[in-house]
Parts: C-alpha cells; sequence; structure tokens
C-alpha cells in the first residue's frame, strides 16, 4: 500500500513553498515538462500492471504488481503538481483520464506492448537506469522544492526497481541459452527506442535553463557506463549504435499502442462522464 | 470459503483408534497447536494437503476475476487499491502453499495438480466480472464469505495454517472494506452506477452463497475435519451467518437480493432464504462454469509461458554455484 499511502501523505503534509510552481512566464514549458515524468510513470505503469495474475512465477507475480502499484503512485504524485501548475482545475485522474493521445508526453519506449518477460524486464531496466539517474539528479540539484521532494520520494522505490531489474538482466542473459536468446532479441528489439531519452528540445532546455531539471546529455554518459557494465555482466551484446532513435512521444507523436491502452484505460470515465468512482 | 468439497475421512471413533491416534486426538481436543515435524495420522495430513492446496490455488485463481479490471480502474486510487488488492491475493497464495510445503508436498507439485486438473479452486472464480461494480461485489460478497470460513480458522489445530490464516485475515477484512466502499459509491452514484450495482449483486449472490459448500445433510465427509479442527463450522452454520451479516448492508445500499423468500425469522433470529440452485455449482465444478476454460487456461499458459524463465534463473544458480565452487578450490 506505499502508493496509495505516499500520494496521501503527499496531499496532506505541509508542501515546501516553491515559486515556480506559480511562475506564469514557465507554466507551459514546467507543465510539459511534469506530463512527461507522470505520463512516463503512468503508461509503464500500465504495461507492468498487465502481468497481474500472469507472472511466471508467484514471487514475480508480486513483484511486478508492486513495481506497476509504485508507478502509478508516481503518477498521481507527477501529474497533480502538473495540474497546480497548469492551474486550470485539472488534477492527476482528469490528466490521466481525459487527455486524447496527441496530449500524451510519455516516451514511446514505455507504451511498447510488455511481449514476454524478456521484454519486460529488458524495457524496466532500460527505463530504470535513465529514471535513477534523473530522480538522483533532481532530488539533489532541482531547484524545484518540489520537484525535488517527489523525487526524492519516488527515488527509494525506483532505486528498487533497477535493482531488482539489473539482477534479472544479468540472470536471464548469463542463465540458460533460451533466457540468453531473448534477452538479447529484447535488448535488439527495445534499443532504437533509447535514444528518445536524451533527445533534448526545447522544453528539456527551458527547464535544464531554470535548474529545475538536467541537461540530458549529461545523463547520457552515466547511462551509457551503466548499461555497457551491465550487459558485460550478463554476456550480452551491445547492438550496433547506428545512432537512429525512433522519437516523438515526449511532443505527442506515439505509436498505434498508446490509443488501445488509453481506449482501455479511460473506458469508464468516458462512457460515464461526471459519475464519481 | 475457498476450500469446497474437500475429500476427507469418515469420522473414526475412539475405540476404532491406535494409541497414536488417540494421543494426537487428545492434543487435538485440548486445543494444542499441531507442527510441521510431529506425528499425525496419514488422513490428517492428506486432508489438510487438500484444503491447504484448494484455498492456496482459490487465492491464484482469484487474482484473474479482479485482475481483469487493473487496467480499466476508473481513478489512479482505485487502479492503486485494486493492485495492491490482487497483489495481496497473490502473497496469501505464497503464505499457503508454504504452509502446504511444511506437509511434505512441494508448491510445484500443487501447481502441476491444478494444471492437470486434479485439484479443484473456489467455484466462485469461474464467474465473470463483467463491470466495475463487480470489484466492489466481489470484495464485499466473496471476501465477506471467505472471511466467515476464515476467521474461525485461525484457531485451526495445524500451526502453520492457523498462522498464515491470522495474517490473511487481516488484509481480507480490509478486502471487504473496500469492496464495501466500492458498492457504496456505485450504489449512491448515477442511475447507470445504481444498475451496475444492483446488476454484480443479482449475479453475484448466489454463487457467493454457494462458496459455503452444499447443504450439511449433503456434505458427508465434515465430521472428521470437525474433529480434527481442520473445520471449524458446518457449511449451513456458516452460510446462515454471512446471510444474517449480509443482507442489512444491503439494505443500507437501497439494493435488492435477489431473493423473493428472503424474510426476517424472528424464531431463529435469523433469515430465511432460498437455496442456491446447487444443479449449478456441481456444473461449475465439474468445469462447466462460465470462465473455467478461461481462468485455467490462464493459469496454465502463464505457467508454461515462463518456463524458460525460471529455466534461465535456474541456469544462472547453477552457473554461479560452479564459479564459486572453482574460485574455493583455486584458493585452496
Amino acid at each position: 500500500m506505499s502508493a496509495p499511502e505516499a500520494a496521501t501523505n503527499s496531499a496532506t503534509a505541509s508542501l515546501p513553498d516553491d515559486t515556480f510552481v506559480s511562475d506564469a512566464s514557465l507554466r507551459p514549458q514546467f507543465f510539459e515538462w511534469l506530463c512527461r515524468m507522470g505520463d512516463n510513470a503512468l503508461i509503464l505503469g500500465h504495461r507492468t500492471s498487465e502481468w497481474c495474475g500472469h507472472g511466471p512465477v508467484l514471487e514475480e507475480d508480486i513483484a511486478l504488481a508492486n513495481t506497476a502499484l509504485d508507478l502509478i503512485g508516481h503518477t498521481q504524485m507527477w501529474l497533480g503538481l502538473a495540474g497546480e501548475v497548469e492551474g486550470e482545475g485539472r488534477d492527476a485522474d482528469k490528466l490521466t483520464y481525459l487527455r486524447d493521445a496527441m496530449k500524451f508526453r510519455n516516451l514511446l519506449l514505455v507504451e511498447l506492448p510488455k511481449g514476454d518477460m524478456a521484454v519486460t524486464i529488458m524495457r524496466e531496466f532500460l527505463f530504470d537506469a535513465y529514471h535513477h539517474l534523473m530522480l538522483s539528479w533532481l532530488a539533489e540539484n532541482s531547484k524545484s522544492p518540489r520537484v525535488a521532494e517527489i523525487a526524492a520520494k519516488t527515488l527509494k522505490e525506483v532505486s528498487y526497481h533497477l535493482d531488482r531489474a539489473s539482477d534479472l538482466v544479468v540472470r536471464l542473459g548469463d542463465g540458460s541459452a533460451e533466457s540468453h536468446r531473448r534477452m538479447q532479441e529484447a535488448m535488439d528489439l527495445l534499443w532504437p527506442y533509447c535514444g528518445e531519452m536524451f533527445a533534448g528540445d526545447e522544453i528539456d532546455a527551458a527547464m535544464s535553463d531554470a535548474g529545475i531539471a538536467p541537461n540530458l546529455d549529461d545523463l547520457q554518459t552515466g547511462w551509457d557506463a551503466a548499461v555497457r557494465d551491465l550487459f558485460d555482466e550478463a554476456t550480452l551484446k551491445m547492438p550496433d549504435q547506428g545512432g537512429f532513435a525512433h522519437k516523438g512521444g515526449k511532443q505527442g507523436r506515439h505509436t498505434e499502442h498508446l490509443g488501445f491502452i488509453l481506449a482501455e484505460m479511460q473506458f469508464l470515465q468516458r462512457a460515464y462522464p461526471g459519475a464519481t468512482w | 470459503m475457498y476450500a469446497q468439497l474437500v475429500k476427507s475421512d469418515a469420522l473414526k471413533s475412539r475405540e476404532d483408534m491406535s494409541p497414536e491416534e488417540r494421543a494426537f486426538q487428545d492434543r487435538v481436543d485440548n486445543g494444542e497447536k499441531i507442527e510441521p515435524k510431529e506425528w499425525m495420522p496419514e488422513g490428517y495430513r492428506k486432508t489438510l494437503i487438500r484444503q491447504i492446496g484448494q484455498h492456496a490455488h482459490s487465492e491464484i485463481v482469484g487474482q484473474l476475476p479482479e485482475g481483469n479490471w487493473i487496467t480499466r480502474a476508473p481513478t489512479l486510487e482505485r487502479k492503486a487499491i485494486l493492485l495492491a488488492k490482487v497483489q495481496d491475493e497473490a502473497g496469501h497464495g505464497l503464505y499457503l502453499y508454504s504452509a502446504a510445503e511444511t506437509l511434505g508436498v512441494s508448491r510445484d507439485e500443487l501447481l502441476e495438480k491444478l494444471h492437470s486438473g486434479n485439484m479443484k479452486y473456489s467455484s466462485i472464480f469461474n464467474y465473470p466480472t463483467l463491470n466495475w461494480a463487480d470489484m466492489g461485489a466481489v470484495g464485499w460478497l466473496v471476501d465477506g464469505a471467505a472471511i466467515m470460513n476464515q476467521v474461525p480458522l485461525q484457531r485451526t489445530s495445524y500451526g502453520p495454517y492457523s498462522r498464515a490464516m491470522i495474517r490473511i485475515c487481516k488484509e481480507e477484512s480490509f478486502h471487504q472494506r473496500q469492496g464495501y466502499s466500492i458498492m457504496m459509491k456505485m450504489a449512491f452514484g448515477t442511475p447507470e452506477q445504481k444498475e451496475m450495482a444492483q446488476d454484480a449483486l443479482n449475479r453475484f449472490w448466489y454463487p457467493a452463497l454457494m462458496m459455503f459448500g452444499p447443504s450439511d445433510k449433503d456434505s458427508v465427509h465434515s465430521a472428521q475435519s470437525m474433529a480434527w479442527k481442520i473445520k471449524m463450522n458446518t457449511n449451513d452454520e456458516l452460510r446462515q451467518k454471512f446471510v444474517n451479516e449480509t443482507v442489512p448492508q444491503a439494505e443500507y445500499l437501497g439494493l435488492t437480493v435477489p431473493d423473493e423468500n428472503l424474510a426476517w425469522n424472528e424464531d431463529k433470529q435469523g433469515y430465511d432464504f432460498s437455496e442456491p440452485d446447487w444443479s449449478e455449482f456441481f456444473e461449475v465444478i465439474k468445469g462447466n462454469g462460465p470462465c473455467n476454460r478461461e481462468r485455467l487456461g490462464a493459469r496454465v499458459k502463464a505457467w508454461e509461458d515462463g518456463a524458460w524463465f525460471r529455466d534461465g534463473l535456474n541456469a544462472y544458480a547453477d552457473k554461479a554455484a560452479a564459479r564459486r565452487q572453482a574460485a574455493s578450490v583455486a584458493a585452496e
């Protein structure tokens, strides 16, 4: 129950003063950036939750549900703050349930179908390695106290996600011939979607200039090293670094998959507008 | 009740017992807990394995009807609560398989029996969850019925089972409350929501009554289980208690229990109510419920699709052990 508790705590505890939250000049960029943070957690949480009841072994089923639960909790915090910054009365639920695909700002990586456990674990690792670096920077350096506070809370859980995913990548990569093959295939499938994490645009530049968020180039160096080291240990090959990356999610141009996620996720709110649940 | 129609031995009279059996029965009668390595009659062990196994299977199959709505939960909070609840059920499965292991049967053996159809799970999970109010009805009625049985089982004679039940009951009562909280939102919500709530009650009422198993007069093997304190109350006692507690809750919600014969009986200080359709119950047990194929199919698919994953982890563990061995040899 860590996620709902964390969300309740964040709503009731006294919040630090944060001039960025009411800074009209930065509002559109800050809002966009917060949606990126929240939507990544939401969509990856959704994909992870699809495993619930279908995991390969009971302990794994529980761990995946736990991870999904954490990510839904993170969504409540990031999108809650996004709604506050936007100042138009939208809360985390309204942003989750009443935006269409082109308004979503998550990375393409997190919306790809869950695939087999190799794809699920590999994606979790690739994203967590980025997510962990991002949150660590935000918790320590962000000039927005509200952002730093959410980052510090979520970092505890994401550190665990990263440990768990890293451990499994090594075990499965250096496991049986079959598990090795599947992990390598998962990596080959997901690799072209990793570049988007570090492809900065004017929103990232504005956030970095304001001292709210890091320069993505700086994160990439750490990510490259972490991935390379783990892959060595897992006996997996780094895919050819052509430098090509599928992009667009951060700006609202998604794969065909997101529409189906939303059709499912938003069904009740769309079918029964105005009801409370 | 998550264990229905558990096969057990006919009741043995005291005269027919061996000295060991008599001493065992005395311990049970004195309220002592039986622990894993202690002597126990073979029938006691076998019945417990069947009952705990069936309960464990019910927990993991029971993840599926609620898991069906996780991706469609209508708010982030409801989604988080539902995820936590379904995860709890997986956790209950884990405690119970562990309790069964103390009786000498592995989790893999029990799962093999589930997958091959040689062990059952509760009939309730073969019914579909068709609208969001079902998430309320499952918590309120299904977990509510389960609690009726599980609260007394906290005092069951077998130590590991009793301790698992104590942990499980804490979470189950929370589940029931969250189910009822969904029912309140739905029953007091828009006309469409109230319609969903009534529809959920209509569909889950009789299957929930079936969870207690057939009527005592048709349930021949409970006497031995009750003497062993594996079963603490009769099916009909528990069903009556459930109806007595649930009917006022339905009234508070403004919902109608789908039973024309339901009436308060002053003499027995309980409700009179209609029996469920037992022919439907036996069809569901035989495999002809609305979702038997999907439920068992989903469990088998998860297990088979996960084979490479489990094999991969085992292969790594073997390699790592070999490497440690080689390193310690080299160090010597």
